[in-house]
């Protein structure tokens, strides 16, 4: 992804340009300075904004900002309350957190793509990824840490030989131990792997799809862009939604005895 | 596919941000809804309450404002009553102290009556007295004859 060879086609140029991360380091050491950039802002400008409601957060009528805040708490408690089943002062705040910090990285999506970029380069910013969730890095920061969270609840909730035991001997029964381990880990690695791809795929793709667009002789653009635009509205809206839902599913499987 | 440590970094990131909302964001915003939820249902109780207890005061005045009628009622026919026994008894009184000046009346007459007869008698008597001493032609001497006279006077 980040060949920073350049092919001597302007088309590709553009493209391989805005796929690539500014980057500092060297390999493993390497940081994506505009992911990591615009995630934290994009989480700072989300706790902010819900920690200032908190404060004034008042039991009497409710303000505009208050009413969307509450909307958003309850939407998040509503969905924690629909599919998970153990008690739980982390869950809640935990899906609310995906699903605004997802959604806003996804939100940069329609940020016109050549808009910061262009104005990072004239602070002499070479290279610039808007939308964190196109990094892999970011989306499998987030389901890695749902992966530890599975395996922290689990050993919690059924005990270290509880949970071994559901590893050796689920769903073929104590003889086929090996046939259980192997399933079982790939269901385990099965579920941040799902997570992180459906939402880098979707996202990256749509990234994409602006991408060629905006190679397209100016006067069509519109024309094409408008409409994945909308579209967008809904994907964003949905792959944040359902990695909030999944993340709450796993977790409470995580806390049920059995399988 | 270039994961770095950039994914280590994101992790804090996200591991921070669901504390903070944990600690900081969900229970004000929680707690203030509860609250909110409480004072609506107080709210509610209360007007369930004040509801019935109005139709209970209702109630209770169209209790008051009927028996108040009735001891109107009762007050009423009693003052008739006694506004009927006060007229009988005026004139009762009245027919009483009528036939009592009636009877006075009458007595004083009859007592005006005799005492004309008394002195229609003295009257006579000297009348007579002085009749029959023109007739004897001489004086009838009141001390002699005072037994006789007073006899004649008795018969008259």
């Amino acid at each position: 992804m980040s060949t920073e060879a350049a092919s001597g086609n302007p088309a590709t140029d553009y493209i391989i340009h805005h796929l690539t991360n500014l980057t500092v380091g060297q390999g493993f050491w390497t940081f994506h300075l505009d992911t990591l950039f615009f995630s934290s802002a994009l989480g700072l400008t989300f706790f902010f904004l819900f920690r200032k409601v908190a404060v004034r957060a008042t039991a009497g009528v409710p303000g505009g900002l208050q009413n969307f805040v509450e909307i958003m708490v309850e939407f998040a408690d509503r969905q924690v309350k629909d599919s998970f089943h153990g008690r739980s002062e982390l869950i809640a705040p935990l899906a609310l957190t995906i699903f605004c910090w997802v959604f806003l990285w996804n939100f940069m999506d329609l940020v016109p793509v050549d808009l910061l970029p262009l104005i990072a380069s004239w602070f002499g910013v070479p290279y610039l990824r808007v939308v964190p969730s196109t990094d892999m890095n970011a989306t499998f920061g987030l389901s890695v840490s749902v992966l530890l969270l599975i395996v922290f609840y689990s050993f919690k909730i059924k005990g270290p030989v509880g949970y071994a035991k559901e590893f050796l001997t689920h769903p073929f029964g104590p003889y086929l131990f090996p046939a259980n381990l192997v399933l079982n880990i790939v269901e385990l690695l099965a579920k941040p792997l799902s997570l992180s791809l459906r939402l880098f795929g979707n996202l990256y793709a749509g990234e994409m799809i602006f991408i060629l667009i905006a190679l397209l002789p100016w006067w069509i653009q519109p024309l094409l862009s408008w409409p994945w635009a909308v579209f967008h509205i809904l994907i964003i809206t949905l792959q944040a939604f359902i990695f909030m839902v999944l993340t709450v599913v796993y977790l409470s499987m995580a806390h049920e005895d059995v399988h | 596919m270039n994961i770095n440590v950039t994914l280590v970094g994101q992790m804090i990131t996200f591991a921070l941000l669901v504390w903070f909302t944990m600690k900081l964001v969900w229970p004000p915003v929680m707690r203030a809804m509860a609250d909110r939820q409480k004072t609506i249902a107080d709210g509610l109780a209360q007007a369930e309450r004040a509801k019935s207890e109005l139709e209970l005061a209702h109630k209770k005045a169209t209790e008051i404002l009927r028996e108040a009628r009735e001891d109107a009622t009762g007050v009423m026919a009693e003052a008739g009553k006694r506004a009927a026994n006060v007229i009988e008894d005026a004139k009762n009184q009245a027919r009483a102290e009528s036939e009592r000046l009636l009877a006075a009346a009458r007595a004083e007459i009859e007592l005006e009556a005799m005492r004309a007869k008394e002195q229609l008698r003295t009257a006579i008597a000297d009348l007579a007295v002085a009749g029959a001493a023109r007739i004897l032609q001489k004086e009838v001497d009141k001390a002699q004859h005072g037994k006789l006279l007073d006899e004649i006077v008795t018969k008259l």
